[in-house]
């Protein structure tokens, strides 16, 4: 009985041990799930969640503090994704703030005067300029945030929707109607 | 006799190919307006280099390589460029995509050109020249050629395969090409020889084709290269079916053929190559079969660029036809009007009538019979991917490796229901691939957007140091008058002090003065030598290039002054 409780004793501290070294040795920074709410946010960093950027946004949905249904860059996907990610219902757009069809800015060259307000607006460093001199887009960076419109002080930068080419171009869903096959169908002949 | 191997699955549709096989080809006359699209091959699109209004000869390059993978383009006659502007191509999307518009002249003036001894050449070189001559794998895929031949060290090619299956119902270019032309096809197979280094190179016909076997094997008499006749099946002229077939090896699942030592390219090619080395010729024309609903099937050399219902009237079509083909029937494009070009890959026209062509009967729900598993020779569960795709689970998809799918229609053609199945893997894997596209933009993205945070805090920082540094530097220049007038008070006084307050007072307005003093001297001695910031500091390098464009300038005003009398202004370089 003694011996019984001494061995009982020994592997309980041995295994403490073991555990309270683990604890110190593998410890995360950090908490992690913020970095996996963060990939699969699509990083335009626009701020409509009401969060300075992506990042801050996963940190408040890590906490809680934050509804999943705030990024409509990212679609309905998106917070299908989230809701799979943190084991929560799906959580419909609120209204009117459903996703954007994808869009560029575009500066009008002829309007710009170089005030540099959009380029300090960029989350992400696409627009080329300096101070009295015009500014342009860098189109392949640009991931569509509308952060600079609002504080273009001559109105001279639009969103241009992307269109449609034979590189974007994606298969639609195969849709087709189920009939119910006529009863004395002819056997199909074979091609 | 060396042994063949089987590959999974496979089916026996009705050939159709002896309506064109048996005319000789013809070639096809100069049309009257070519279009060629930049967008003929996989990878980039070719870079224009002529503009509109230029003259052009035959065989000129019109459009140039662009990155690793791409392949140039070249005037398939000689006249001149009409536009580069968008234009209906063959694609399932229906979308338009730039091409240059070349009216021909009807002279068919080719450029200077000559054989390539391609013995003397690097191998680079080679390579090279293969991608300036615009040649790609005509099978279908057009794949650069020079991309696929260019090999590391360590690759090593055991075999390489010829391909001349021609599996696909109603073509019969590939058969009616090695009957025509077999010593070109063997002579560009030397070329392949010669950049792989292979240890045996077969060549594999399906015996659907005797006189091409016996074509073929008359050419190579004597020679390494093997003709092996391979049993006809649908989907035998695949790629890696081929080379299990021939070799007995199976490619990897997301892997290339030349991974496990086998390189492969099809009869076309080689002939394209031949025309190349041994004729200078790059890629501006190839067969194909025009058939189907057509008074006479037959397969005729065309210019590439030349529109496919130019190439169609040829063969007459029948007042029945209810639609075409680009391809062949089991994944070819399906469309209404002919307005495409023809381009590298095209290889068949087919005029579609109600009696060869049955609309397809009603798609009707999966029975889970696995029939399709039962013919799919890359080994799939094509219904497992049906439903997978149906239910957008695109992660699973991929788990059931979608993407080693050919798009063969095998699965689609022995479906007892129906269902268009090949559409729902093109569905998911388009979709899977803008996933992963959107996913690589979210990671430069972040990756900025993190680059512009950590920017913004070390100007902060810079700016702060500037500044301190700046005060220390005030704090050590300033003469002895500020020395002796320290701000802080001596430690014993008493801070109720009102004299000793106001001393501080009068120190501290002191310094202020002398700093404000500092400060105007500094801006007058800046004023002074005030000069754009950015001409300050030039290196020898920049001067030159000021003093050539300085001289230029010069050159341009004097003749402008006595310009008047000269006919042409002066073209800037």
């Amino acid at each position: 009985m003694i011996s019984a409780l001494w061995v009982m004793v020994g592997i309980s501290l041995l295994l403490g041990a073991v555990l309270g070294y683990s604890a110190i040795k593998f410890k995360v920074e950090g908490n992690p799930l913020v970095e996996k709410i963060d990939a699969v946010l699509p990083q335009t960093q626009c701020g409509q969640c009401g969060y300075p950027g992506c990042k801050p946004y996963a940190e408040a949905i890590a906490k809680g503090e934050a509804d999943i249904n705030r990024c409509p860059p990212g679609g309905e996907e998106g917070i299908r994704k989230l809701a799979d990610l943190l084991g929560v219902e799906y959580k419909p757009f609120g209204e009117g703030a459903g996703p954007k069809a994808k869009a560029v800015a575009f500066i009008d060259e002829n309007t710009c005067i170089g005030c540099t307000l959009c380029l300090q607006a960029c989350p992400v460093d696409a627009i080329v300029g300096a101070a009295k001199q015009m500014h342009t887009i860098v189109a392949s960076e640009c991931t569509g945030c509308e952060l600079c419109i609002a504080p273009c002080p001559v109105d001279c930068i639009s969103m241009v929707p992307l269109p449609e080419n034979i590189q974007t171009w994606k298969w639609p869903y195969p849709v087709y109607a189920l009939t119910p096959a006529p009863l004395n169908q002819p056997e199909a002949e074979s091609v | 006799m060396r042994q063949l191997y089987r590959y999974h699955g496979g089916i026996h549709p009705t050939e159709h190919k002896l309506e064109s096989s048996e005319l000789p080809s013809k070639s096809a006359p100069l049309p009257s307006r070519l279009i060629l699209p930049l967008h003929q091959h996989i990878g980039n699109g070719a870079k224009v280099e002529v503009q509109v209004g230029d003259k052009v000869l035959k065989g000129q390059m019109l459009a140039s390589a662009q990155g690793m993978i791409s392949a140039a383009i070249h005037a398939p006659t000689s006249g001149t460029v009409a536009a580069i502007e968008p234009h209906v191509v063959a694609h399932p999307s229906a979308l338009d995509g730039l091409c240059i518009h070349l009216v021909p002249d009807g002279e068919d003036r080719w450029m200077a050109h000559a054989p390539l001894d391609f013995h003397s050449l690097a191998k680079r070189e080679l390579l090279d020249s293969l991608r300036a001559a615009g040649i790609v794998g005509l099978g279908g895929a057009t794949f650069p050629t020079h991309v696929k031949y260019s090999l590391t060290p360590e690759q090593r090619i055991q075999t390489l395969v010829i391909n001349g299956a021609e599996c696909e119902p109603w073509i019969t270019t590939d058969d009616r090409l090695m009957r025509e032309h077999a010593a070109g096809i063997v002579s560009g197979i030397r070329v392949l020889q010669h950049l792989s280094e292979p240890a045996e190179v077969l060549i594999g016909i399906e015996d659907n084709k005797p006189q091409a076997i016996a074509a073929m094997r008359e050419a190579c008499a004597g020679s390494d290269i093997e003709v092996m006749a391979v049993p006809t099946l649908y989907p035998s002229g695949g790629e890696k079916q081929l080379i299990r077939i021939l070799t007995g090896k199976e490619v990897p699942s997301g892997d290339r053929p030349t991974s496990i030592g086998v390189a492969c390219s099809n009869v076309a090619t080689a002939y394209a190559i031949h025309r190349f080395v041994d004729h200078g010729e790059p890629l501006i024309s190839r067969q194909v079969t025009v058939t189907g609903n057509v008074r006479t099937p037959q397969n005729l050399e065309v210019l590439i660029g030349t529109p496919l219902a130019e190439i169609v009237r040829l063969a007459e079509p029948l007042p029945d036809g209810t639609g075409y083909i680009i391809g062949g029937p089991m994944m070819g494009l399906h469309v209404d009007e002919l307005d495409a070009p023809m381009v590298k890959a095209t290889n068949c026209i087919i005029v579609k009538s109600a009696q060869l062509f049955p609309p397809a009967p009603p798609a009707m729900p999966c029975i889970r019979c696995t029939r399709c598993a039962e013919v799919c020779p890359a080994d799939l569960q094509p219904q497992e991917l049906h439903w997978f795709a149906k239910a957008r689970d695109f992660g699973k998809a991929q788990e059931y490796h979608l993407f080693d799918c050919i798009e063969c229609g095998s699965c689609a053609y022995v479906c007892p229901s129906h269902i268009p199945l090949v559409q729902y893997y093109r569905f998911a894997k388009s979709e899977i691939w803008q996933r992963e596209q959107e996913l690589q933009a979210a990671e430069i993205a972040r990756e900025r957007h993190e680059y512009r945070l950590f920017r913004i805090e070390r100007e902060k920082q810079e700016k702060a140091e500037r500044l301190a540094q700046k005060e220390k530097a005030v704090q050590a220049a300033k003469p002895a008058v500020a020395t002796p007038l320290p701000v802080a008070a001596p430690a014993d006084a008493d801070p109720n002090d009102t004299l000793q307050m106001r001393v501080d007072a009068d120190i501290a307005r002191a310094n202020m003065q002398l700093r404000i003093d500092a400060a105007v001297a500094r801006a007058k001695e800046q004023a002074a030598t005030a000069q754009p910031r950015n001409t300050e500091v030039l290196t020898p390098q920049q001067q030159a290039e000021i003093a050539e464009i300085e001289a230029r300038r010069a050159k341009i005003r004097e003749m402008a002054s006595h310009a008047g009398a000269d006919d042409e202004p002066p073209k800037q370089s």
